[in-house]
């Protein structure tokens, strides 16, 4: 509830050492846990936790679920790959500095499919972005530039100490994770964020109030490409070798959707609670137990309990909770005077206002 | 008085039903303007042409001289013409004052809202201000989904107010609102009234609309039947005509009846 509000709220303290502390525990992560295989789990759960956010940042605040965003992650991946193997830029830590460019590219591309899958409404809109990948996709195996399913071979860094190979990926990816949290935080507070949620409620009823809803919607679907193209050129970067079905993958949106459920859809901190747990999940399994997708049944199970006991999602769901545990807590201390104001839907009904039947919410 | 808004020869089909058929009548500026007629008699439609959330077939709507039909429900808006739904549509999951700062997004550069924070510049105190005027400012910090049917209503003519619309376009105000609120309701439409805002607003409650128009436009089959002051239409015969087919003494006792239903329904 209070998370949903877009009125900025003073930063707690609590929230402050939280943030303060996540940042610490990322910071020095790699220099405690130096086992590669643990810091490669940690890349690909930084990299989701950034994904998941930008694609909550639009999904989750405009009510638009896209299931195409793995698009953007390829054309991030390729333009990294072509511009490095074009150039033949030296294989080193340079090479970053193509993450915003692929960045750009992949907003291109967004603006393209945008202005073609934001004019149909939400449920034809799903099934138009899923066209609209496996368009990228066949773009990506039919091309001559990405030389179809042989897929590029991305410059490695042979030459970086065996023993730290993962650090600069590992914060690259924290980079990231961290521009992306910012954007979302601030877009989040501003009154283009307002507007965003408006059009999740009632987009019809946010255009008759003069809401210029098809710029805010558009802007914000090129705005979360942002993120996933860089993401998608760190994973060519750190994987070494891309394909057509590597980096369009159409898992990578399912587990946006999931991971941002799983946390709480439409909250900043959801997407990354979900991000890291899922997708750590997901990293183990494929490393200790064997390739197979058996990360997929996980996810399936994880899903229907968390739809089944929490269906807004953990954060909300524990929040309130926090929140009416406090709300218990200082009332019992001020007696029953006041009655805490806010827990209690309805419960400010005023004697002149009489509760007539609640319509249910539209 | 001068005509402020200017509704000529409207027609609107929906498959092969007429909704509006040439439908043609005058608001003028500072009256209270009732909209009456049958269920089916094309009010609402007229309501949603009238905001742009729907074109006409044919004919055309002047604000103050100007054309406005075809420009879409969000530049009616900005040029001072707000409406309320017949069923609410609040902005359920954001909170109470929330729902008053979007109404006010539209007087902003679009670029700049990128990295405005709502409710700058007075517009928060702007928006409290206007909620206490309608009576539910202890509730702005609630989801606007927890609010009962009757303070939805508020909160949705609170918010056009933010706006300053030079015409509010009321779509049944008093529906399913119990009869102390109605009352209320009635205070501040005249109390806007008074403070020169234009009103045209639908309503089946009769006493409700008898109590607080100024003109009386009755709808029947698309078109504007007639309008005049609301004495001379409660004894038109062809009103009477258009809501029973009966005769005079079946249309007082069928409006006294309509009007004390929507009352208990309001306080159930």
């Amino acid at each position: 509830m209070a998370i949903l509000s877009a009125k900025a709220k003073p930063f707690s303290k609590g929230k402050a050492a939280v943030v303060v502390s996540a940042i610490a525990v990322i910071a020095v992560f790699p220099l405690i846990f130096t086992n590669p295989a643990v810091t490669e789990i940690a890349i690909f759960a930084l990299m989701f936790m950034a994904t998941s956010e930008a694609w909550n940042g639009f999904a989750g605040w405009s009510g638009y679920f896209s299931l195409g965003h793995a698009a953007f992650f390829g054309v991030g991946a390729y333009t990294f790959a072509i511009i490095a193997n074009d150039y033949k830029l030296p294989a080193g830590s340079g090479l970053f500095l193509l993450m915003p460019v692929a960045g750009v590219v992949a907003m291109v591309a967004a603006v393209l499919v945008g202005l073609v899958a934001l004019r149909t409404k939400r449920h034809t809109f799903v099934v138009i972005t899923i066209g609209v990948f496996f368009i990228f996709q066949l773009l990506g195996y039919n091309l001559s530039i990405t030389a179809g399913a042989s897929g590029l071979q991305v410059p490695t860094p042979y030459n970086w100490n065996a023993a730290t190979f993962n650090n600069p990926f590992y914060y690259a990816a924290a980079i990231l994770l961290g521009f992306t949290v910012g954007l979302y935080w601030i877009i989040r507070r501003s009154a283009f964020g307002l507007q965003l949620l408006s059009i999740r409620d009632d987009e019809e009823r946010a255009k008759g109030l003069g809401v210029p809803v098809w710029r805010v919607k558009l802007s914000a679907f090129v705005i979360s490409a942002f993120p996933v193209g860089m993401a998608g050129a760190l994973f060519a970067f750190l994987i070494g070798q891309i394909y057509p079905n590597t980096v369009f993958n159409p898992l990578f949106d399912l587990s946006w959707a999931l991971m941002t459920l799983v946390g709480g859809i439409g909250t900043i901190a959801g997407p990354l609670l979900g991000g890291v747990v899922l997708e750590s999940i997901q990293q183990y399994l494929n490393l200790y137990l064997s390739n197979a997708d058996i990360y997929l049944i996980v996810y399936g199970v994880v899903f229907l309990a968390v739809m089944f006991w929490m269906p807004r999602g953990v954060v909300p769901t524990v929040g309130d909770a926090l929140r009416r545990r406090r709300g218990a807590r200082s009332a019992s201390l001020v007696s029953a005077e006041s009655g805490g104001a806010g827990t209690a839907p309805g419960a400010g009904s005023g004697a002149s206002l009489a509760v007539v039947a609640q319509e249910g919410g539209k | 008085m001068t005509a402020l808004l200017e509704v000529s020869g409207i027609e609107k089909s929906f498959g092969g039903i007429r909704a509006l058929n040439g439908c043609t009548f005058t608001v003028e500026k500072g009256m209270i303007h009732g909209l009456i007629g049958p269920n089916g008699s094309g009010k609402t439609t007229l309501f949603n042409v009238l905001t742009g959330y729907e074109n006409p077939d044919a004919g055309d709507i002047r604000l103050e001289g100007t054309v406005i039909t075809g420009i879409g429900p969000g530049k009616v808006f900005r040029l001072g013409v707000g409406r309320t739904f017949q069923l609410t549509r609040v902005f359920t999951r954001l909170s109470v004052l929330d729902n008053m700062l979007i109404a006010a997004q539209h007087q902003h550069k679009w670029l700049r809202s990128a990295l405005r924070s709502p409710g700058q510049g007075g517009e928060r105190a702007k928006a409290m201000e206007l909620l206490d005027f309608v009576g539910i400012a202890r509730l702005a910090e609630l989801e606007a989904g927890s609010l009962s049917y009757g303070q939805r209503k508020l909160l949705e003519l609170a918010y056009l107010l933010m706006a300053d619309p030079d015409v509010l376009l009321l779509d049944e105000p008093a529906g399913g609102v119990n009869p102390t609120l109605i009352n209320q309701l009635a205070d501040k439409i005249k109390e806007l009234n008074a403070a020169g805002k234009t009103i045209l607003v639908v309503e089946h409650n009769m006493e409700f609309v008898m109590g607080i128009c100024d003109r009386i436009t009755v709808m029947h089959q698309g078109r504007a039947l007639l309008t005049d002051v609301p004495a001379a239409v409660r004894s038109d015969p062809r009103v009477l005509d258009a809501y029973l087919g009966g005769t005079e003494d079946e249309l007082e006792d069928e409006g006294l009846q309509a009007g004390a239903a929507q009352a208990e329904g309001g306080s159930k």
